[in-house]
């Protein structure tokens, strides 16, 4: 896997194109492509990580010229068969497992609104959500938000390994430097493993 | 390429490569059924959904809610989902948690994906494609008043900009100022002032009509 989808603050990639009285979907394969991803996540037959990976993991070039429907067509057509789903004799799992992503965390919250944290590095070629512009970043926890299946063993076959969730701000200073626009910051949705306490000589200016 | 056909202009799905695609498309969804594991009326019933049901006038609704009730915004913004099933839209626990963001003189928000495409579709529906093309995703977290600009709303150098990477499963909604001169506007006449890119924080709310 590249991280050709890892595209926060990128530079190079041109205008924002707007088009005017877009429909729902461009042609009618978008829209059966889209209520097959539904099924396939909503009867269970694959978790969202692991779509959501099976995206990260195709030809770069292809990623960045392909529409968003054939992204999800790719993935759904490789995450399916190597599932199993498309073999003969599949059986659906029983719906036994608790809806959503919100799940019971094994160990109470480490971190606290207030706290000053600083980020651990993007792992690569793995499925993450701890973007890469944001990795080793000081920032301060704006919200706690309670437990949440962990995207980066779920995507990998080994389990949901509920994570606490936080919201972290980032000044935009210290994420682009110098030439950052003044008066901006970034909230990042980070799970407790991707952040470590800041030391006082990390210093932090919150916003 | 797609330039070759003559007739009309060209529709992305009469090009050849649209083609494969939808031709992609019908096998799997094809051998799905016939595996008996999803139904063709199934599908058909989601795309109507998202075709006809689901769009940015639930969010709207919402956000009319909240210029007209201090205190249903209060809970809005303290519990979104909560708030929101108050005004008979239906959620599952399927639906991801959502949180309200509000706007005002001194702060403006704006939510991006920058790892995906993530978006608040039971509130809005579908993400429009330019909030899922690369460069939106790129840019925003980095110039957001740049990209802002870019995309015609210009905000005093004053306000302060808080974007919201959705970069777990919380969705993230604007709230966005009430538009001036809405003051005595009915909750019923605000809905249409409120549009999807406002709600996405790339737009201020409409001015009331005359």
């Amino acid at each position: 896997m590249t991280d050709v989808h890892d595209l926060g603050g990128r530079l190079g990639l041109g205008r924002i194109e707007r088009e005017a009285r877009e429909p729902v979907f461009h042609a009618p394969w978008e829209g059966r492509v889209c209520g097959l991803v539904n099924c396939a996540i909503g009867f269970g037959w694959i978790p969202i990580d692991v779509f959501r990976c099976g995206i990260e993991r195709m030809d770069p070039e292809r990623y960045l010229r392909a529409s968003y429907y054939e992204r999800w067509l790719t993935s759904l057509e490789r995450v399916l068969a190597e599932a199993g789903v498309l073999a003969r004799g599949y059986r659906p799992p029983p719906r036994t497992a608790p809806a959503g992503f919100e799940r019971a965390a094994s160990a109470p919250p480490r971190f606290r609104v207030g706290d000053a944290v600083r980020t651990t590095p993007r792992a690569s070629g793995r499925h993450t959500r701890l973007p890469g512009y944001a990795g080793e970043k000081r920032g301060v926890v704006a919200h706690a938000r309670r437990a949440f299946v962990f995207p980066d063993t779920n995507a990998h076959g080994v389990g949901e390994q509920p994570q606490h969730l936080y919201t972290v701000r980032f000044a935009a200073r210290e994420l682009w430097g110098e030439r950052a626009e003044p008066r901006a910051s970034v909230c990042v949705d980070l799970f407790e493993p991707y952040l470590e306490e800041s030391t006082a000589e990390d210093g932090c200016d919150g916003a | 390429m797609a330039h070759d056909h003559d007739d009309e202009h060209d529709h992305a799905h009469e090009d050849p490569a649209s083609r494969a695609l939808a031709l992609r498309a019908e096998a799997l969804e094809a051998l799905l059924v016939e595996r008996g594991l999803v139904k063709r009326e199934a599908i058909d019933a989601i795309v109507a959904r998202y075709e006809h049901e689901i769009g940015p006038l639930n969010g709207a609704r919402v956000v009319a809610r909240a210029w007209s009730d201090a205190a249903f915004k209060q809970r809005l913004l303290a519990d979104a989902w909560g708030a929101i099933r108050e005004l008979g839209l239906t959620t599952g626990a399927e639906n991801a948690p959502i949180v309200v963001v509000e706007n005002t003189p001194g702060v403006h928000n704006v939510v991006v994906c920058t790892l995906c495409s993530c978006y608040p579709g039971a509130l809005l529906g579908l993400p429009p494609t330019w909030y899922k093309s690369p460069p939106y995703r790129a840019r925003m977290v980095r110039e957001p008043r740049a990209v802002l600009r870019e995309l015609g709303l210009e905000l005093p150098e004053s306000t302060e900009l808080r974007v919201w990477d959705s970069s777990a499963e919380i969705r993230y909604m604007v709230l966005p100022e009430r538009p001036p001169g809405s003051e005595s506007t009915s909750e019923q006449q605000l809905v249409p002032l409120v549009s999807r890119d406002a709600l996405i924080g790339v737009a201020r709310a409409g001015a009331p009509r005359e």
